[in-house]
């Protein structure tokens, strides 16, 4: 269970969210400049709220009443960035080492991921001469090496195109599957994803505009419908 | 060459090699925070740390002395202490680390800025602590920026003369470094074979640290 209650500010930019998140896997959704990497930041530590709350599973990740602020690394979640932001200087299997070497509880087994995302024959390479599907793999791999309590993915589908797309769900759907960790991903536009996703929140213009479930968002009438996102 | 003129160049190696590698940390710390910190003060460091780029070595030499002098508001605690820079190879160290100073900085700065910020903050995300972080992302990624700075920093270092001869003085074996040697050389009736051999070293020595910053130099993005 993820709580948030938080107001963020980057220059002109305002978020503010009062969410509570109990989805195994759980969509954010709107258009671009909604607030939806700002909020995934905040649960990460990588962006600072100005006030508010954030709480996994009973654990106080932050709070600015009491003035807790757990610094990223003590988090315990995997954050993958679009590309991947794979490390240029090591191999594949260098980038997958980072995480486990860092896990700081029980987490998939090494085996286990490399088998569910098909990276076995991918171990040695550099990861400079990687295909955009192969370094979402890669990085998701990495972050679930890490052993994480939350999956944080930020638009894991942006700048595939749509057979890659159709190449990567499996592979997400699996990761979900067979490590049980959930997950929080960020989406502009990808019905696709939809799929995957038990629950979906709409962002826009920085405010919840709607949450549920993602038949009901994006039913023909539905809320996003209305906001006329897609 | 004489055992003298040999004297001289190993000083000037040790010098400068103590030099540098004392003034890694710190440049390595006020680059790194020159490159990604958001502080309103970072024109004014900027400012500082590459002051002694422009300043009359002969006048950094000066304050330092006034500084660390046995009188002056620093050398008072550290004498004391038994650290003493005044007219010994500690100073010359010392005037070489603050002259070839802003070269480290600006060489690690640049390189620093050029990693990837999303980097770090990923090994953040997947357990690493900031310095873990630093010393296997940003770091590793930044290297040949960093060695380039080091050898720029050592090269300047070894050719350090107006600063070192007002803080350490012209003491033969003790801080007589190549520069210093050529000066007195050239200064002494008959000196001039002598000098000649110390300047074709000086001309070596920079020669080859050029050279080595040209091989450090990326050739194209993905060899960095």
């Amino acid at each position: 269970m993820l709580r948030l209650d938080l107001l963020l500010r980057r220059g002109d930019f305002r978020l503010q969210v009062d969410l509570a998140i109990a989805a195994r896997v759980c969509a954010i959704v709107g258009p671009s400049g909604a607030g939806k990497t700002s909020l995934l930041e905040a649960v990460a530590g990588l962006a600072r709220p100005e006030r508010g709350r954030i709480e996994l599973d009973g654990a106080l990740l932050f709070d600015s009443a009491t003035g807790i602020d757990l610094p990223p690394e003590r988090r315990q979640l995997g954050y993958v960035f679009q590309d991947g932001a794979l490390f240029p200087h090591l191999s594949v299997a260098g980038n997958l080492r980072y995480g486990l070497r860092r896990r700081q509880g029980p987490g998939p087994a090494w085996d286990e991921v490399v088998e569910v995302l098909g990276l076995v024959g991918l171990l040695e390479r550099r990861v400079t001469g990687l295909s955009g599907g192969e370094r979402q793999r890669v990085g998701l791999g990495r972050a679930l090496l890490a052993a994480p309590r939350l999956l944080l993915l930020d638009e894991p589908l942006a700048n595939l195109d749509a057979e890659l797309k159709r190449r990567i769900l499996p592979f997400l759907a699996r990761s979900v599957e067979a490590f049980g960790v959930p997950v929080l991903y960020v989406s502009h536009s990808t019905r696709e994803l939809l799929d995957l996703a038990e629950y979906a929140v709409l962002l826009a213009g920085g405010a919840v505009a709607a949450a549920g479930p993602p038949a009901a968002l994006f039913a023909a009438d539905g809320p996003a419908a209305r906001l006329a996102l897609y | 060459m004489t055992a003298a003129e040999w004297q001289a160049l190993a000083l000037s190696l040790r010098v400068s090699l103590v030099a540098t590698l004392a003034a890694l940390p710190l440049g390595l710390l006020i680059a790194a925070w020159l490159a990604r910190g958001a502080s309103r003060l970072r024109w004014l460091v900027d400012a500082l740390v590459q002051i002694p780029l422009v300043l009359p070595p002969l006048v950094t030499g000066y304050l330092l002395l006034l500084l660390l002098g046995r009188n002056g508001p620093l050398g008072r605690l550290l004498v004391p202490l038994g650290l003493e820079f005044a007219f010994n190879w500690k100073g010359a160290a010392l005037a070489a680390a603050v002259v070839s100073f802003p070269l480290l900085v600006r060489a690690a700065q640049v390189a620093f800025a050029d990693v990837d910020p999303r980097l770090p903050l990923a090994a953040r995300s997947l357990g690493a602590g900031r310095l873990d972080s630093f010393v296997t992302v940003t770091l590793p990624l930044a290297r040949r920026g960093v060695l380039a700075g080091l050898l720029l920093a050592f090269t300047r270092g070894f050719g350090e003369f107006g600063a070192t001869i007002v803080l350490a003085s012209n003491i033969p074996g003790e801080t007589r470094t190549v520069p210093l040697a050529i000066f007195s050389l050239i200064e002494s009736v008959g000196g001039e074979a002598a000098a000649g051999r110390l300047v074709l070293v000086c001309v070596a020595v920079s020669l080859a640290a050029m050279l080595g910053v040209q091989l450090l130099q990326p050739r194209n993005a993905r060899e960095r």
